[in-house]
């Protein structure tokens, strides 16, 4: 037959000039772009330190330790700042890790579909086809509920504090003040804007961070351990505790440092709840401040040598939260690298 | 994911892009259209904003863009060059003026009050005399029931809590005319803090803006602060009756304030303060407040329109201001105003008068 | 309490000699203390749980509750109003916000996929890559303000004034790291045998990851994307030093721009009514558009976790 004879056609065939160049070109694209990423970080820290330079040479490390800022007598510190930025994100930070933890734990522990799954048996609904899909259909509702907490932007939550949890706490704060104004926790009355009505806020944005980290953390411990904990018979409580936990336990503390890195960068909200006093103050009540408020508030009138100076202050504010992520970032590899129990 | 799903997904952005680039093709063909762009002082930004959307509906090719950013970083706008005009309720230093090559023109457009809102239930007037509300400030006097406060008001019930002051954060006209009254009447607050556009206050939590101070004052029991009379007006905040030099209760209205201007004359350059009022019925604390243009543009429709819009806001836009809590200018300071617009001309048309 | 190994070889010892199982042992009993603290700890974790939910309804209801009813079509096609005046909208700063998150889209989207392709396909394990990943997971957690700094002396300084274009490369710093981790992560999960099968037919890198690897990793990308946008949408710090605000529909990219975050700033603090009305309506917008990105973020990994 006259098909026997004809030649093979390969469907394959080596790559065109066109196609090579083409590849080396792309993939040397790809690297290019990848060391414009790197450049653009040091870039950034390269402008804001060059125009902080002069401020620098000028007020040298004095500039962390002075507490007064007074433009007019060309009088800058901001230990004030440095002082609301970290005690404010560490009561964030405190508020955040308990709610965000159980959060965690909830959603690890699946408690909502055992709920719904037993809900669902005592009142002898079917348990096939869309009913069999709901337990874990609200499950990942939850979820991404909590995940939607991430979402609202920095200047509503500023807007509900204000107008919800100021009016909310202020009478039970000041009748703590005036029961126990002894302690340095509760020496002032809440006024307005304060340290605790900011922490507060800041606790909800940074819950979902914590939860979402710590909630990988905990999947990831790996079914026997957990298996074998309740195989001998402890209950859920004591699992957790003397089990999970501790297995998840770089994780979640990798997750508690990425949400502090977050709460100290944190800007709008702060700059509208924190009330903007330069002080230095344990009580919870007090109006304080914190780097991010001061350069938000203060940078579209700086002239001259009071750009240098907060320009100097954001570079303080960066040193801070980058040291803060780097650990932060470090410890989370660790946690997925080489906590995996067995 | 399939292919048609995500094109459709893409398409509208796609088509938002294409109508916003259309929008600015047609934009740039106009040769008429001038925009003009200010910033400055807060305090008389809801005037000033309500002033240049009028012209705009009546004349649409020219567009005035103001944004209320505070008087220091107004004046700092103008030594940078960002804006075509500027405002502060500060009337710039000689030193500051020097540092624009292109030269500055003040323009006094309005005036205002400054009242200080408080907020104490059950207490309807609150006279406060000079020495309590400087002491007030000065944070000597701390409780409402002080005998200073109260020696004024007599047969009202003064609760005794702290006075929670209120003052500003941020840089502001309101802040420097605010301090130069209380320097001009006690010499212990000029000598700390002085006056100032952003004072080294010893009391008081610090709000960013009229705006924030005002609702800083709204929501805290107790609290007293200092804020442009427009902004009370609008916040229905109560406001304090002030003593006069003449040592009269003044309450704060137009009228008062315009007897406060009445006993000040405007010298050529169009600065004038007036830190503490004569006249029986004066109110104390008063300001003009500026607009700042360069007096040479490289623009001359710039510099036309410009003068323009301020020839409208000193006519037909001052029957606005009672409205909004201003006090309109007096007909000798519109006269003198108007003259000194003559200042502001094109490179071009200096050039050409060589 | 006894001995549980004295107890244990008494019930081997019984069960040896024939007796019956002491299955009651076994029962969940809440007479048994470490029962009674399991299960109010259980109880706990939930309370907690519903405590941190309470804040994202609280807001969408406060939202709602102030702002529904300035919420209109002429909210959509009006200009913000002055003090006092009656009506207005705010057309212009959603337009606003749409034109700055489009810039900073388009300038983030195309750096952070190619860059993502490199830290997943052409140079997986190089030292490049590790410091792109760092650089990237340290520039996420990048104060804002500080993005809206740079942009002021990089761009709004250098070019004269604010512009729309400021605040788009302010908010493409900010989308940057979050498109390019997603993306990341989206490409090295496209399954190794889809990968090995193009290289199989003959394909190079190049024709791998456009024609295979980033169909199959979209779905990723895209909720990485719409993640991105999200966040982008809703900043406010860094729009105040670069596109400041226009109280003016949009006709330039190097102008001063609207945006619903610095209209619901600038309004909120107003004394006026009719302003503050705005600034509740103009939030409830913002927040709604961002809550709808993120849910269509989040469908398409659902999307792509059923492939």
């Amino acid at each position: 037959m006259a098909a026997a004879t004809e030649e093979w056609v390969s469907i394959s065939r080596p790559p065109t000039r066109r196609e090579k160049l083409a590849d080396l070109g792309f993939r040397g694209l790809t690297y290019v772009v990848a060391w414009l990423t790197v450049l653009l970080v040091l870039y950034i820290v390269v402008t804001i330190g060059r125009s902080a330079a002069p401020a620098i040479h000028e007020r040298g490390l004095g500039f962390l330790k002075e507490t007064t800022w007074d433009p007019n007598k060309d009088q800058y510190g901001i230990l004030p700042q440095i002082w609301g930025t970290l005690y404010s994100s560490v009561l964030a930070v405190v508020i955040g890790t308990v709610l965000g933890l159980a959060v965690a734990v909830f959603l690890s522990e699946r408690l909502l579909s055992l709920f719904v799954y037993r809900v669902m048996k005592f009142c002898g609904l079917p348990s096939h086809g869309f009913w069999a899909r709901l337990p874990d259909g609200l499950e990942s509702l939850l979820k991404n509920l909590i995940e939607l907490l991430a979402a609202i932007p920095s200047v509503v939550y500023g807007l509900w504090g204000l107008f919800v949890i100021i009016p909310l706490i202020r009478p039970t704060c000041n009748w703590i003040h005036e029961a126990m104004g002894g302690i340095p926790l509760f020496k002032t009355a809440l006024s307005g804007p304060g340290m605790l009505p900011a922490a507060i806020v800041l606790a909800i944005m940074i819950l979902p961070t914590i939860s979402a980290i710590s909630r990988d953390a905990l999947v990831s411990v790996p079914p026997k351990l957990r298996n074998a904990a309740y195989g001998l018979g402890a209950t859920r409580l004591e699992t957790l505790l003397a089990v999970i936990i501790p297995t998840a336990r770089t994780g979640i503390f990798g997750a508690i440092l990425l949400a502090f890195g977050r709460a100290l960068g944190e800007t709008m909200a702060l700059a509208m709840l924190v009330g903007n006093a330069n002080v230095i103050s344990w009580s919870l009540f007090s109006p304080a401040n914190t780097l991010a408020a001061l350069l938000a508030n203060n940078f579209a009138e700086a002239k001259g040598g009071q750009v240098g100076v907060l320009m100097y202050a954001a570079l303080v504010l960066m040193g801070i939260t980058l040291v803060v992520n780097i650990f932060g970032d470090l410890i989370l590899q660790k946690a997925s690298g080489g906590g995996k129990g067995t | 994911m399939t292919k048609t799903r995500v094109l459709s997904l893409l398409s509208l952005p796609l088509l938002v892009l294409t109508t916003v680039s259309c929008s600015f093709l047609s934009g740039g063909d106009a040769k008429d259209r001038v925009k003009l762009e200010g910033a400055g002082a807060s305090f008389p930004a809801p005037l000033y904003l309500k002033w240049f959307k009028s012209y705009s509906e009546a004349h649409p090719e020219v567009k005035i863009d103001y944004q209320s950013t505070g008087s220091g970083a107004g004046v700092k706008a103008v030594q940078d060059k960002t804006v075509d005009f500027g405002a502060s309720d500060a009337a710039m230093s000689p030193e500051e003026i020097a540092k624009v090559d292109a030269g500055v023109q003040l323009l006094p457009m309005t005036a205002g009050s400054i009242v200080l809102a408080y907020n104490l239930e059950g207490v309807d007037t609150l006279k406060l005399s000079r020495k309590a509300y400087v002491n007030i400030f000065l944070g000597k006097v701390t409780k409402w029931n002080d005998p200073s406060i109260a020696s004024s008001n007599p047969g009202v019930t003064l609760p005794d809590s702290n006075i929670n002051v209120v003052v500003r954060a941020d840089s502001s006209g309101t802040s420097f005319v605010f301090t130069k009254h209380l320097s001009a009447i006690s010499e212990d607050f000029a000598k700390d803090p002085g006056t100032n556009k952003m004072p080294n206050w010893q009391v008081g939590t610090k709000s960013k803006g009229n705006e924030g101070v005002s609702s800083a004052i709204s929501t805290t029991p107790g609290a007293i602060g200092y804020i442009e009379y427009g902004y009370a007006k609008a916040t229905k905040l109560k406001m304090t009756t002030l003593q006069n030099k003449a040592g009269k209760y003044i309450e704060p209205t137009i009228a008062s304030g315009q007897a406060a201007l009445a006993g000040a004359k405007l010298p050529d350059d169009l600065i004038v303060w007036v830190p503490d009022p004569k006249g029986d019925d004066a109110y104390p604390i008063v300001t003009y407040t500026w607009i700042m243009t360069y007096k040479k543009y490289a623009e001359p429709k710039k510099a036309a329109a410009l003068k323009e819009v301020l020839t409208y806001c000193l006519t037909d836009g001052q029957k606005d201001s009672e409205e909004l809590g201003y006090i309109p200018l007096p007909s000798e300071v519109v006269e003198k105003v108007k003259a000194a617009l003559g200042n502001i001309g094109a490179e071009a048309a200096e050039k050409k008068s060589k | 309490m006894e001995d549980p190994v004295v107890r244990n070889r008494a019930i081997s010892a019984a069960r040896e000699a024939g007796a019956a199982f002491p299955l009651d042992e076994l029962e969940y009993s809440l007479r048994r203390p470490r029962t009674v603290f399991s299960a109010a700890f259980t109880a706990l974790i939930t309370l907690l749980t519903l405590a941190a939910l309470v804040p994202l309804f609280s807001v969408v209801y406060m939202l709602f509750v102030r702002g529904i009813h300035k919420l209109s079509l002429s909210a959509f096609t009006l200009l913000p109003p002055t003090a006092l005046e009656k009506g207005g909208g705010f057309g212009n700063a959603i337009l606003g916000t749409l034109i700055m998150v489009g810039i900073a889209t388009l300038i983030s989207v195309p750096l952070g996929i190619v860059a993502a392709i490199y830290l997943a396909e052409v140079g997986p394990r190089t030292w490049l890559a590790q410091a792109v990943r760092s650089v990237a997971k340290i520039l996420s957690g990048f104060p804002s303000i500080l993005a809206g700094v740079f942009a002021y002396g990089a761009v709004v300084l250098v070019t004269g004034g604010f512009s729309a274009v400021a605040g788009g490369i302010a908010l493409a710093i900010l989308m940057l790291p979050t498109v390019m981790l997603t993306a990341e992560d989206a490409i090295s999960m496209v399954p190794a045998k889809v990968r090995e099968a193009a290289i199989a037919m003959g394909a190079n890198p190049t024709q791998v990851i456009w024609l295979v690897m980033l169909p199959t990793a979209l779905p990723g990308i895209l909720t990485g994307v719409m993640l991105a946008v999200a966040r982008a949408a809703g900043e406010t710090a860094p729009l105040l030093f670069t596109a400041l605000f226009s109280n003016f529909w949009p006709s330039a990219l190097m102008e001063r721009t609207a945006s619903l975050a610095v209209l619901i700033y600038n309004f909120s603090g107003m004394p006026f009514e009719n302003q503050i009305e705005m600034a509740w309506a103009a939030a409830l917008v913002l927040v709604l558009l961002v809550l709808t990105a993120n849910l269509i973020g989040q469908g398409f990994s659902r999307h792509s976790g059923q492939q």
